[in-house]
């Protein structure tokens, strides 16, 4: 069942057409990667799914839900969720009020006047925080303010801070930018770890290496048009994708 | 302390700080601020910077208007007064109603925006409430002269002994005046402190503290940062409006110069002082400001030259010259320069620097931890 | 028709001021990022240079004359002015020119000032959040104008306009309206021209200098400026300065039209920036724009004609017009978007 159905999208900006009559399909409980050249209009698709920029013709669908015109918020309580390419925390909060917000707002919905209520006597939602944590591996830094963690760990508690509250659609834009090979390592470990709670991921990559250990299809994506679909291996020898990718290089 | 909160400790903070302020009479008395007068100013003000810093501290959002809900509170409470009688009860009930109304539509209007835009907003509000005060809005203010009770007024529910009694709040015979007025702020504001307590160990108050950090991520966590930054507006507003509901009923007097902008940037200052986001700073900060306002412009040449009256004559004029400068008439310069040393070297306010010092004295004693990293102490 | 256009003359002269200011502001906000609330401060040391100059013109020398004596009997004591006294008739010139001649004071001072501010002060605040900025400005402005009400007192202290232009000009007459109907004092007129001076010298100035130049970019784009390798922080030095003189000079000039006193700064402050953010943040062009337009709405606002329908709208007005505004075009009159957000 396709869980995302983006057809006939169009964007510009100005005199620049960011995106040209993209069509993409995304099958539920899969990994989908759209790859492409820089400013092949990845990130403004992304941004598209997320209410942050609306597409200027075309609809995008998530189950039968338009998401088209949608706040931001509203988009994340219909289930779709976001890891940014520079993470995006509560950098003045610790790691546990980090991961227990979402989980609030996962229960509570978009707004809730809870001014009353001790967060500390809230089992539920401090237990479920926490195994979040510790499923990512940052339950002993719980007590620690966001701001001083390194870039991977920030990246790690965004993923969580997205993972509890179990999105039916996982976007992730660059989840792997600027780590070291061993980061990268571990955070496809990560990824492939919580694949197996089903949820739908769609991965904007430029690192071939995590693209092809992760995704189930891949897009390819280049001047503002989808130019390539498939699996992974057929996406590798394709020369059209090699053309737009590399300019001729081999993959 | 943030993630180490407890009930318990709450209520024994919450217990300390209650015995405190209902012995401020004992323990203010041999520093000179042990009177009446002062103490219910230390009350109020301490309740106004409070509700202003669940605004500012928690969401970041900096209101430069908030006089203006102080304002709207001693009129409403005044006009409780001349309608319904001198009793204080439906006085604050009243002023706590009009200033959340007002709060609101205010709120709802300024929080469009954001950074220093919603500062111009508030200032902008707070300027047309003040002009309007003293123009035409006179058969309501009173304009300039200021709003009283008169013999004259209703006051239905006043009993016919009150009615030919004193002009003064009375609760069930009790007036409103002296200690016995103090104790009523005291309580006021114990109450208060009790509630922002709840605020911010809530999670509504945790979710004011992720407006501050990231707005941005908040939506994308699902979360409408409007309605809870415009709740706390309101709350805050309606803590003003109590503040100013106090200073009538303990004086019962208001004036359109409550509502000026110098009054909105006076609590400003209290918060950052004390310490913005903090729980007990913004009293504290209020109280240093009420009592130092309260003795250095009490000063005159007269009391300079017998404090420097050891030094020297050549140095004795000059000395009296400079520090008559910051005392008396001059004492907002003292307090001008007071806000700028706070802003520039101790951004966090006077509770930043106690918990710093603090952390100095576990250093010196081995017993430094990584506490650096924690969240800062409330 | 002759109401319509005595209010917009009326209005012209405060709009002039309004401009200076927020012009300054503008700069200050565009090229350092620094929301400046002691630039009203500013407005009003200018408007004390002048009220110096004016004092130290005008200390006297005692002198007795033998020949006459007083209603007492003891010898008359004639008064006279340093100046009248050593210099005579050009004294004397001196001393009716104080206000126009006290700009050769306020720009050296307000440009030792604005230094001093900026290095000591301001330069420390570029990283901090705007909040800490207007803080600690807004502290500065209580220091400074609590010592100018600690040398000079509370009360406002009147300067007269030389006496040449001390009268007030029949415009209506002109224009072919009854005598009497629209009279404008002359030294209102020289303020206009006085503001489009230096509106037009520092928009000159920024168009067609090499500094000025690196300025804009800075002000378009400052990462992209500091990249190129241009020392952008010297510059914020000089722009502060020069925000200061103007400021400065808009307050010496001011002072004819209204006696300064020590909180006149404040005042100004408030609806400068309202200015500021009507014209939109950052553009030098709106700020000129919104400081005229609200001076001249403020003074239509003030007609009985008008008040009579809206009461108190004169109160109001500006504060009004900024709400509206931010509300309907959230980047101001002239403001790209963005600016001063977050």
């Amino acid at each position: 069942m396709e869980i995302l159905k983006v057809s006939g999208v169009n964007k510009a900006f100005g005199g620049l057409k960011a995106l040209n009559n993209v069509n993409l399909a995304v099958e539920e409980g899969t990994v989908h990667a759209i790859i492409g050249p820089n400013g092949a209009g990845k990130s403004t698709l992304l941004n598209c799914f997320v209410g942050r920029l609306i597409p200027d013709t075309g609809t995008v669908m998530f189950g039968d839900t338009s998401l088209i015109g949608l706040k931001a918020h509203k988009i994340n309580q219909a289930g779709v969720s976001r890891v940014f390419q520079t993470p995006e925390i509560f950098s003045d909060l610790t790691l546990l009020e980090n991961v227990m917000i979402p989980t609030m707002a996962k229960r509570d919905g978009e707004f809730a006047l809870h001014a009353f209520k001790r967060l500390d006597r809230d089992a539920e939602i401090h237990d479920k925080a926490m195994h979040m944590l510790e499923d990512v591996g940052l339950a002993e830094k719980k007590d620690i303010v966001a701001a001083s963690l390194s870039r991977g760990d920030k990246r790690r508690l965004e993923l969580a801070m997205c993972l509890v509250q179990d999105p039916k659609l996982l976007l992730l834009d660059e989840p792997t930018a600027g780590m070291s090979r061993a980061d990268t390592n571990n955070t496809i470990d990560l990824l492939k770890r919580i694949g197996d709670r089903g949820i739908t991921k769609v991965v904007i990559e430029h690192d071939m290496h995590v693209v092809f250990s992760l995704a189930d299809k891949v897009s390819v994506l280049a001047q503002g048009t989808v130019i390539c679909e498939g699996k992974p291996q057929e996406i590798k020898g394709d020369p059209r994708v090699q053309e737009a990718y590399l300019g001729g290089a081999h993959l | 302390m943030t993630t180490k909160t407890s009930p318990m400790r709450d209520m024994i903070f919450f217990f300390v700080f209650a015995v405190a302020v209902l012995t401020m009479p004992v323990w203010l008395a041999p520093i000179g601020a042990g009177y009446p007068d002062l103490l219910q100013k230390f009350a109020i003000y301490g309740l106004f910077a409070t509700g202003f810093n669940l605004l500012f501290g928690l969401t970041g959002y900096l209101s430069f208007g908030h006089a203006a809900f102080l304002g709207v509170g001693s009129y409403s409470a005044v006009w409780a007064f001349k309608l319904l009688g001198m009793n204080p009860l439906p006085a604050a009930i009243m002023a706590v109603i009009t200033s959340g109304l007002f709060a609101l539509a205010i709120g709802y209007i300024s929080l469009r925006r954001s950074g220093i835009y919603f500062s111009i907003l508030t200032l902008a509000f707070a300027q047309m409430s003040y002009n309007l005060a003293y123009s035409v809005l006179t058969p309501i203010t009173n304009g300039e002269t200021g709003l009283r009770v008169l013999r004259s007024d209703p006051r239905l529910f006043d009993s016919s002994s009150a009615v030919d009694g004193p002009l003064i709040a009375n609760l069930f015979g009790i007036e409103m005046t002296g200690y016995a007025g103090f104790y009523f702020c005291a309580v006021v504001l114990l109450i208060a402190f009790f509630i922002a307590q709840r605020i911010f160990r809530s999670p509504f108050g945790i979710m004011l503290r992720a407006v501050k950090t990231n707005q941005n991520r908040m939506n994308y966590t699902g979360l409408n940062p409007r309605p809870y930054t415009l709740a706390a507006f309101v709350i805050s507003g309606m803590y003003a409006g109590l503040a100013g509901a106090l200073l009538c009923i303990t004086d019962p007097l208001a004036g359109a110069e409550r509502m000026q902008w110098t009054a909105s940037g006076e609590v400003v200052l209290m918060t950052i002082l004390g310490g913005a986001g903090t729980l007990l700073g913004p009293i504290f900060g209020a109280a240093l400001i009420k009592y130092f306002e309260n003795i250095f412009s009490a000063f005159n040449e007269q009391t300079l030259h017998e404090i420097f009256g050891f030094l020297p004559d050549f140095l004795e004029g000059p000395v009296v010259s400079v520090t008559g400068l910051f005392v008396g008439e001059g004492w907002h310069l003292t307090l001008g320069v007071l806000f700028m040393l706070i802003v520039i070297f101790l951004p966090g306010g006077l509770m930043e620097g106690f918990s710093r010092i603090g952390r100095l004295f576990k250093r010196s004693s081995g017993k430094s931890g990584p506490g650096s990293a924690t969240a800062p102490a409330e | 028709m002759d109401v319509i256009l005595l209010q917009l003359l009326n209005g012209l002269d405060k709009g002039g001021a309004y401009a200076l200011i927020a012009l300054g502001l503008t700069l200050i906000f565009g090229t350092l990022g620094v929301v400046n609330f002691a630039h009203g401060a500013l407005f009003m040391l200018g408007a004390f240079c002048a009220v110096t100059f004016n004092k130290l013109l005008s200390l006297e020398v005692v002198t007795t004359d033998p020949t006459k004596t007083t209603a007492w009997g003891s010898p008359l004591e004639i008064r006279t002015p340093y100046v009248e006294a050593y210099l005579g008739d050009f004294g004397s010139w001196m001393l009716n020119y104080s206000v126009p001649m006290s700009i050769l004071l306020a720009v050296p001072v307000m440009l030792l000032i604005g230094f001093v501010m900026e290095r000591g002060l301001i330069k420390h605040f570029y990283k901090r959040p705007h909040a800490d900025q207007i803080l600690v400005t807004f502290g500065l402005a209580i220091v400074l104008q609590e010592i100018i009400k600690a040398i000079y007192g509370a009360n406002p202290i009147p300067q007269s306009a030389p006496e040449l232009v001390r009268g007030a000009a029949d415009i209506g007459s002109i224009f072919g309206f009854d005598p009497g109907v629209i009279v404008y004092p002359y030294w209102r007129m020289v303020y206009l021209g006085f503001a489009g001076v230096v509106i037009a010298a520092v928009f000159a100035f920024l168009r067609f200098t090499t500094f000025g130049m690196v300025v804009r970019a800075g002000m378009a784009d400052r990462d992209t400026v500091g990249l190129l390798g241009i020392n952008i922080e010297r510059r914020f030095t000089v722009v502060f300065a020069i925000a200061a003189v103007v400021a400065g000079l808009a307050g010496v000039m001011y002072t004819p039209i209204l006696p300064p006193d020590y909180h006149m700064g404040m005042d100004f402050l408030v609806l400068s920036f309202v200015v500021v953010v009507v014209g939109g943040m950052g553009s030098l062009p709106g700020a000129v724009a919104a400081g005229f337009l609200l001076g001249i709405l403020q003074s239509f606002a003030s007609m009985n004609e008008v008040k009579a329908i809206l009461p108190g709208i004169d109160q109001i007005i500006i504060y009004l017009v900024a709400v509206v505004i931010l509300l309907v075009r959230p980047r101001g009159l002239f403001g790209r978007k963005g600016v001063m957000e977050n």
